[in-house]
């Protein structure tokens, strides 16, 4: 059976991995390549690589660190960031990326997810959406969890996997960096509404976190997490072990 | 040396660093000639069957793959790769492949439950069915990654390792110096290195 997955997620500005709580304050943490050879010695299952510079140099520099990525670990590599145009995907698969994540660009411009799905195929189509409440609606937000779009987020979800994502990451901007467990109650209604994986994203503290994550949630395919991985509050093969022991299939 | 197929289908980055990655010595390709000096044969493919098969036929590489893999030269081919080497694939119609080994192509809903997830993609455990010098270096039980809607059926006796996804789905195939993977080794962390190294270790007569 297919095992879930965990995913360390690895935010990159001028060539640093960096995080942010609630997207903002953002701090150096360490190089790309290096964290991304720890974690794949590790065990994680497969690397997101958020690009977050906004400068033509920079996206340059994020494309040779993805290829140097690619030249040194050998497990799934997503990547998102500055993805607009179908030759934004172009660019980054050709350095060994094998998923590529729309967000904003997909909101400016949803036919570029059938755009990309039919060049590629579905299964290199990730959308990723950055979800918060506001009274007491899932909406969709835009540049990196600022502005409101005021669409409804299930709705939305829905419709960019009928154009043909094949996963979803679902970002939770309410429980994100608040480190007190993932949104159960937002993913349950995206697992409700689509058939494709889900991979969840905000919230993760502790180990337990993602124990209550797959026991509650068996549609849930992956956990996503950023900063608890890069400052050793998880350490994963732990992290796998204690899921194991839960009977969560994991990859050992 | 290992030659790397290259006939314009899918992103061949990942495979060429990980065979740099295990030492071998490695050209991607689509020289007939170079394929003919290698030693060896790496098939890459993604994307769908008909497609990829006809521009393997438009360049001329079928005749030199199969050519190269009578007369005994070991050839690996993968995901896609691995399904052109069956006698057909009823992937949006029925087209020919390589029929390097018998069996057939055909959408693993035919055989899983209903409510699973299409594509089968994700990290799953290798079940060998009897002994494979392409897993000299691994265990069964080990996971390598798998994306893939269509799998080979019918090929029974070329089959040397299944994944359980509701029902065995062909994970690997070899019949003498063919082999095939459905999985994707260049994305199956040291696992899919090692099985990389065996295939570039296998011995050659050709």
């Amino acid at each position: 059976m297919i095992t879930k997955r965990i995913i360390p997620c690895l935010d990159v500005k001028d060539g640093r991995v960096v995080k942010g709580v609630n997207f903002e304050g953002l701090s150096d943490v360490s190089s790309p390549v290096a964290l991304a050879k720890y974690y794949s010695d590790c065990g994680a299952d497969e690397l997101v690589f958020y690009d977050i510079t906004a400068s033509a140099e920079g996206r340059r520099l994020f494309t040779d660190i993805l290829c140097d990525v690619a030249k040194t670990i050998f497990i799934p590599l997503t990547v998102g960031g500055g993805i607009n145009t179908v030759d934004d995907f172009d660019r980054v698969l050709k350095c060994g990326a094998d998923k590529v994540s729309v967000n904003s660009g997909a909101i400016r411009n949803p036919q570029l997810i059938y755009d990309a799905a039919k060049r590629y195929g579905d299964q290199c189509v990730v959308i990723s959406a950055d979800v918060k409440r506001v009274d007491g609606v899932f909406r969709v937000f835009a540049k990196g969890g600022r502005e409101n779009t005021g669409m409804e987020a299930i709705s939305w979800i829905r419709h960019c996997v009928d154009l043909g994502a094949d996963e979803v990451v679902l970002n939770s901007i309410d429980t994100d960096g608040v480190k007190n467990g993932f949104d159960l109650e937002m993913l349950a209604a995206v697992c409700d509404a689509v058939d494709v994986p889900v991979i969840a994203s905000g919230g993760a503290g502790s180990v337990n976190d993602f124990v209550t994550l797959f026991s509650t949630l068996p549609k849930v395919d992956a956990g996503l997490a950023a900063s608890v991985f890069h400052f050793g509050e998880i350490m994963i093969p732990d992290l796998k072990r204690s899921l194991a022991d839960h009977g969560i299939p994991m990859r050992l | 040396m290992v030659a790397i197929v290259d006939y314009g289908v899918g992103n061949l980055f990942s495979l060429k660093s990980s065979m740099d990655m295990i030492g071998a010595e490695v050209t991607v390709t689509a020289d007939p000639d170079l394929i003919r000096s290698a030693d060896r044969i790496l098939l890459p493919g993604v994307g769908a069957f008909e497609d990829a098969a006809n521009k393997l036929r438009v360049t001329g590489l079928d005749l030199v793959v199969v050519e190269e893999a009578k007369r005994g030269k070991p050839l690996l081919g993968i995901c896609l790769g691995m399904q052109m080497l069956f006698e057909k694939s009823f992937e949006y119609g029925e087209h020919r492949g390589l029929g390097l080994i018998r069996g057939e192509v055909r959408p693993i809903a035919s055989k899983i439950p209903q409510g699973l997830k299409i594509p089968h993609i994700g990290w799953n455990a290798l079940q060998f069915k009897g002994e494979s010098p392409l897993f000299r270096y691994i265990k069964n039980g080990d996971c390598v990654y798998f994306v893939h809607s269509y799998a080979a059926m019918s090929c029974d006796d070329a089959v040397i390792a299944v994944a359980d996804y509701g029902a065995p789905l062909t994970a690997a195939v070899a019949d003498g110096n063919v082999f095939g993977c459905q999985f994707h080794p260049e994305k199956s962390g040291n696992v899919g290195l090692q099985i990389l190294r065996a295939f570039v270790e296998y011995p050659t007569h050709a």
